[in-house]
């Protein structure tokens, strides 16, 4: 008797807590659907933000938005952004970690330390305009991957420093001892047994280059230098009132961080900074 | 083996390079810059040393500045007590085996993949007071009294701003948790249930001490985003209504934009030290735990 009303009250704690999951996730998925569904509609429909289907199907929302949104330019400037910055960004991460972790000189951990303060502090987008001017690299592209690159060292440095430790040592000596040099012995051997972090670092950092807004508000004066989220916040700007287009633009913005994550998903989940969770 | 050979120093000098020069030294130069008078018209006037002068501005102009550090103060407790508790629940709820758990972990993580400036567009149309989804919604279900003028009444537009915060952030905190708790060994709990401990003790002895790395992380992250603020602030209220919802990244931009360099270089070197003393006080944390 006793275990049957357990069992009772189980099931109602399930159906509570089923209950309470989906309400969350039509919280998280009613903004996405409002923003999909009004991008195929008319202008004067859409401005009334319903989440009912469109009376009259407006694919050409999205054609129109394409050329008046300059959207090639923005998604080609975001693609070299992200994918510069971040894969030179990944590699020279990858191998300060690697020296870091393996030859922990009094130097080495006090450069270890000094990476990880860029943690916490804010870049001075304010004094770097500054630094550009000396530099020449005022609104040009290389500038501004070089600031994405530079951000991204901490965290990275941060989350690889721990995987490394992972990786046996004794495979270091095998490969020295079979006469391999310093530099093969990092890119053949120890390089791929790092793909598991270098995915989850690559990806974060992509996704969080692509969605950044700050850098080039600040660093790109010209707008042929802008990336997507640039581009689709002066659209908002100038087009606010015609909500059809801005979905249909916030739609095509999205899709490429929604691609890169679906694709990367399962190094993120349990990716996170796993190594310093579990530290 | 010898290390000096096998272990190249020469690895570390680009990154160091690319980290000196284009994220230290310009926060020590906004440092110095922020002694000056340092503006648009310095290309004319010269640069002079002023002392104290853009700091004492900040904290004693009628023009609301210290309101903006307090807000960004504010807004970091506020927004991560907002996520990181009912994210903790979250997790520990999915995390004990909910059918379809796989489904709610991606899609309570979506939100965070989103770009924040695109969060900021959808939210002002969410939460427009005519049309927006959310007052229409209060109304339908009978709620119309609960209708509000999310992002221009000065008593609600911080709560939007946390509410819309948390929508972003907290399937991010809530994974993190996930992979804490998937690190706990499962018999841990059995013993403790065979003591006859229940859900709150379990929580407090078991999952929470067990679980110091994933609430380190969540905080460390939560801290420090919380700290540097912008894109959603300027996107959905640009500090508004009047200068309500202003944080010290927003009167730096506004600053910069309006040519008083020196100015918004003292922004940026109240909010560097804020961080740095944060940012020492954790590392020295992490370091510790490292020798022990």
């Amino acid at each position: 008797m006793k275990r049957k009303s357990n069992e009772k009250k189980l099931t109602a704690e399930v159906v509570l807590k089923q209950l309470l999951c989906i309400c969350l996730s039509l919280i998280v998925l009613a903004p996405l659907y409002l923003v999909l569904i009004n991008s195929f509609k008319t202008k004067s429909e859409s401005a009334r933000m319903q989440l009912s289907l469109p009376t009259q199907w407006v694919f050409s929302n999205y054609a129109d938005v394409f050329k008046k949104a300059k959207l090639m330019t923005g998604f080609t400037n975001s693609m070299i952004y992200a994918f510069v910055s971040t894969t030179a960004g990944v590699l020279l991460c990858a191998m300060a970690a690697y020296v870091l972790s393996r030859k922990r000189t009094k130097i080495n951990n006090f450069i270890y330390y000094f990476f990880i303060c860029g943690l916490f502090f804010p870049v001075n987008y304010i004094t770097l305009v500054r630094v550009f001017q000396w530099m020449n690299l005022t609104n040009t592209r290389l500038g501004i991957i070089l600031v994405f690159t530079s951000a991204m060292i901490p965290f990275c440095v941060f989350t690889m420093y721990s995987f490394v430790e992972t990786i046996p040592k004794e495979l270091d000596e095998a490969a020295v001892i079979d006469g391999a040099n310093p530099t093969t012995l990092f890119f053949r051997v120890v390089l791929p047994l790092l793909k598991p972090t270098l995915m989850t670092c690559f990806i974060l950092q992509f996704m969080g280059v692509w969605n950044d807004f700050l850098t080039p508000l600040y660093l790109s004066s010209k707008s042929k230098l802008h990336p997507m989220t640039m581009s689709v916040y002066q659209f908002f700007g100038k087009e606010g009132s015609n909500w059809n287009y801005v979905f249909a633009d916030i739609v095509l913005t999205v899709i490429p961080v929604v691609a890169v994550y679906g694709l990367g998903q399962r190094y993120i989940i349990g990716g996170v900074t796993a190594g310093a969770v579990k530290g | 083996m010898d290390k000096r050979k096998v272990y190249p120093q020469w690895f570390l000098i680009l990154p160091l390079v690319l980290y000196v020069v284009f994220f230290l030294f310009p926060s020590l130069l906004g440092l110095f810059y922020s002694f000056t008078d340092w503006s648009k018209m310095t290309s004319k006037n010269g640069l002079n040393f002023v002392g104290l002068r853009n700091y004492i501005e900040i904290f004693t102009s009628n023009k609301n500045y210290a309101n903006g550090i307090a807000n960004t103060l504010r807004f970091t407790v506020i927004s991560n007590i907002v996520k990181i508790i009912p994210a903790l629940f979250l997790a520990i709820i999915l995390y004990e085996g909910l059918r379809g758990m796989g489904v709610y972990r991606t899609i309570f993580y979506l939100p965070s993949i989103i770009p924040f400036v695109i969060i900021g567009i959808l939210f002002t149309s969410v939460l427009n007071y005519k049309n927006g989804m959310l007052n229409g919604f209060l109304e339908a279900v009978g709620l119309g009294f609960l209708k509000q003028k999310w992002l221009s009444d000065l008593n609600v537009v911080w709560k939007s701003i946390y509410m819309v915060d948390a929508w972003r952030g907290m399937g991010y905190v809530m994974t993190i948790f996930m992979t804490g708790l998937s690190t706990i060994d499962k018999s841990y709990y059995e013993a403790a249930k065979v003591d006859g401990a229940n859900f709150w003790q379990r929580l407090w002895h078991v999952t929470l001490p067990l679980m110091r790395g994933a609430i380190m992380i969540n905080l460390v992250f939560g801290v420090t985003y919380g700290l540097k603020v912008f894109d959603i602030v300027y996107v959905l209220t640009n500090g508004g209504p009047g200068h309500a919802t202003e944080v010290m990244t927003t009167y730096s931009f506004q600053l910069y934009g309006t040519g008083q360099y020196a100015m918004a270089t003292a922004f940026n070197s109240i909010l560097l030290c804020i961080t740095a003393i944060i940012g020492i006080l954790i590392v020295r944390g992490m370091s510790r735990k490292g020798e022990a």
